[in-house]
């Protein structure tokens, strides 16, 4: 056989500034190959690894300012997340995202393995999201470092939600360890449960620092929640209403007038 | 008797020294070329062949014309021959050893017949059993097959078959087994025979229309050359070995460039790279204008998967290509797209469809309702505390946790479609709630007590928010 150099990855394509000690929303540089170990009586996995995607999309995609992103979202679940975490809901989803998903049921952890490799393998995607429940003895290191590598030589993320698992090996660039934290108070409803919030610790990371922090997705942008019993009531009293239904009164509101 | 004994009487003897590998190599040769007779020819160490003729003959006027031009091509080469036909490889060489000149056995005759006088030697046995058969008074093939009851009457003949297969019964081998060989000679009895068979070696050449007298045109004529062996070699399924290159001049001198390669190769590049490198010190002199490239030497080299997967390797698959891949090993029931269907019910509002099927048109959702990020397939019943059964539940017990209620959202009634349920289903009461650990749920009770459709509502908890 002839000798083919091989294509380099888009990783290393990728250009790469010095990495920050410290991570944090909105980097441009983001891993390949993430996972994170969510317990799977919640959605916080799945939450937050959606968070991560979008937040990565918008941030390190220099495309994504120029015109709606189309490419589609592969999302690949095996029976064991399905029974124990349930399937995506698409008035549940991100409304960007709501008209892009494509779901695959897989029925074991080899076939979830498949298909997240196959689709790491597709340039047509934007990304691909996996949930495997449990420590399958598939999920070897071996079969990690396959995802890994697959993923920087294509250059298509993948955030891997670990359920009710154990961290073993495995050659994830980010390694994530999430739960579900209280929400701040609707601006409204006080006593509603209010915008999406995790407590996240980074425990294995490549380029940063391990760190706790503690995340919210307001609105679809991923950011540092604040915390609701520090916060001083005075200033923005509460974090918005989670479906922004309150308009800002602006115009010929008689509210607006009044204040004025 | 002794080279020395023969030399004492008689001093002029020319003594040349037996190759019987180069006798071998020289039938073989001799067996394929005696293919110019009929399309199948065999050995028969150490000096005969045989060539079947089945109805080759008449493309040499009959079948007296065709051994007349055995005759005459041997004579040509300079070999003494002694050609027969007959039916059977057997019948043949019987009579070819032992007949008359140029005997024809036709298919009609009765072989014993014209074979009956010939001695029992003919029928191709070892010595030790020709012994034998001298010893029993058997010398003929005639009185052989007399013994062995070729006869009229079949009882008589069963008898003496019988005695004889007795008397040889532990002789296998045909070459040890008169009567074996008798019924091969006969034709009762198929012979196996193996043939001979040409494999050319792979060659390519090139006549040039204009004697080529600089190196880089020689190069090109190079590279075209080991394109075609290559195309030559890989349509046998071989690679080469050793490969020749043959340079015709002008002026009838022959160069010739020759190099043996590790491993079967089929690379025209690196064939092309070799022979380059031998080219150096070719004299053109008036220019050359034949080049040859054999390769005498190959071996059977598999093809070699082309890379198919390369392209995908390199660039990615294309959508359509990864969901044709997934459904083929997933099932197409695994590979899907959630689209909204006109429902309230929260798991009919939601339907799976083929994944690059178009979406059709949905209305769009209502902004204060908030769903959950994941809906369970089934709603797990869940046990509840609760002030009052239609009030707002206070802790639940779910996968044998107890959690308590921190913050509650609802109710937010879900009422049956009557239009496609029956009329005992009961409404759904739907509760967005955070426990103290802030995990959201999405949690319903199936019906309000007093409403007529059953006894105290059930709880079930139905998605799982971010």
């Amino acid at each position: 056989m002839p000798f083919t150099p091989s294509k380099p990855s888009p990783a290393r394509l990728l250009p790469r500034p010095a990495p920050e000690a410290r991570w944090r929303p909105g980097l441009a540089t983001q891993p390949f190959h993430s996972e994170i170990f969510a317990p799977a009586a919640e959605a916080s996995g799945a939450g937050l690894a959606l968070a991560l995607a979008r937040d990565a999309l918008t941030s390190s995609d220099p495309s994504s300012g120029e015109g709606e992103d189309t490419r589609q979202v592969l999302w690949v679940q095996d029976r064991g997340a399905i029974r124990q975490g349930g399937r995506p809901c698409l008035a549940g989803l991100p409304p960007d995202l709501r008209h892009r998903v494509i779901h695959v049921a897989a029925a074991t952890p080899e076939d979830a393995l498949f298909a997240l490799e196959e689709g790491l393998r597709c340039r047509d995607l934007a990304c691909v999201i996996g949930e495997i429940a449990g420590n399958p003895k598939a999920l070897s290191f071996t079969a990690s470092r396959r995802l890994s590598l697959m993923a920087e030589r294509h250059g298509v993320r993948l955030w891997l939600v670990r359920l009710n698992a154990a961290p073993d090996l495995s050659s994830a660039r980010m390694r994530w360890s999430v739960r579900a934290a209280p929400s701040p108070p609707p601006r409204w409803n006080p006593a509603a449960p209010g915008t999406a919030s995790w407590h996240a610790e980074l425990f294995r990371a490549r380029t940063h620092a391990p760190g706790q922090w503690s995340l919210s997705d307001d609105a679809g942008t991923l950011r540092f929640a604040r915390d609701p019993d520090t916060e001083r009531p005075g200033e923005s009293a509460a974090a918005p209403d989670p479906v922004s239904v309150a308009r800002p009164t602006v115009g010929r509101s008689l509210a607006a007038r009044a204040r004025a | 008797m002794l080279l020395a004994d023969a030399r004492a009487l008689c001093p002029d003897l020319v003594a040349v020294p037996a190759d019987p590998a180069g006798d071998l190599a020289a039938l073989e040769k001799l067996a394929l070329w005696a293919q110019r007779w009929g399309p199948w020819s065999a050995m028969d160490p150490p000096d005969g062949l045989l060539v079947d003729v089945t109805g080759a003959a008449h493309l040499f006027g009959g079948e007296e014309r065709l051994l007349a031009d055995v005759m005459r091509a041997f004579a040509k080469a300079g070999l003494a021959v002694r050609p027969a036909l007959a039916p059977t490889a057997g019948a043949a060489w019987a009579l070819s050893h032992y007949g008359p000149q140029r005997a024809i056995l036709a298919p009609g005759d009765d072989p014993l017949r014209l074979l009956g006088d010939l001695p029992v030697a003919a029928l191709r046995l070892d010595d030790d059993v020709l012994t034998a058969l001298r010893r029993l008074g058997i010398k003929r093939l005639g009185e052989l097959a007399g013994v062995s009851g070729t006869g009229d009457d079949p009882a008589a003949e069963a008898a003496a078959r019988d005695a004889l297969r007795r008397r040889f019964r532990n002789h296998r081998s045909p070459a040890a087994n008169p009567l074996l060989r008798l019924d091969q000679l006969l034709g009762r009895v198929p012979e196996p025979l193996l043939p001979v068979v040409d494999c050319p070696m792979p060659m390519v050449q090139r006549r040039l229309m204009e004697p080529l007298r600089h190196r880089d045109l020689l190069d090109r004529v190079m590279a075209d050359l080991s394109q075609d062996m290559v195309r030559t070699l890989e349509a046998r399924g071989e690679g080469a070995r050793r490969l020749e290159l043959a340079l015709w001049r002008v002026d009838g001198e022959v160069l010739v460039r020759r190099i043996e390669l590790a491993a079967a190769t089929r690379e025209a590049d690196h064939i092309t790279r070799l022979f380059v490198a031998r080219l150096d010190d070719v004299e053109a002199g008036f220019g050359i204008e034949m080049v040859q490239l054999r390769a005498s030497w190959s071996e059977p080299l598999g093809l070699a998967q082309a890379d198919l997967d390369a392209a995908a390797e390199t660039h990615g698959t294309a959508l359509a290509a990864c969901i044709d891949r997934l459904s083929v090993r997933l099932g197409p029931q695994a590979v899907t797209r959630p689209v909204a269907r006109a429902s309230h019910i929260p798991e009919r509002a939601q339907g799976w469809q083929p994944p690059l099927d178009p979406v059709p048109p949905a209305q769009g959702q209502l902004a204060f309702h908030a769903r959950p990020l994941k809906l369970l397939d089934r709603a797990e019943p869940i046990a509840v505390l609760y002030a009052s059964p239609d009030g707002v539940p206070q802790g639940f017990r779910w996968r044998g946790e107890v959690r308590e209620v921190a913050r509650v959202e609802g109710p937010e009634r879900i009422a049956p479609e009557w239009w496609r349920e029956r009329s005992t289903a009961r409404l759904r009461d739907y509760y967005r709630i955070e426990d103290e650990a802030g995990r959201r749920y999405w949690i319903y009770r199936q019906g309000i007590l007093g409403d007529g459709r059953g006894g105290v509502p059930d709880w079930f908890l139905h998605g799982l928010y971010a």
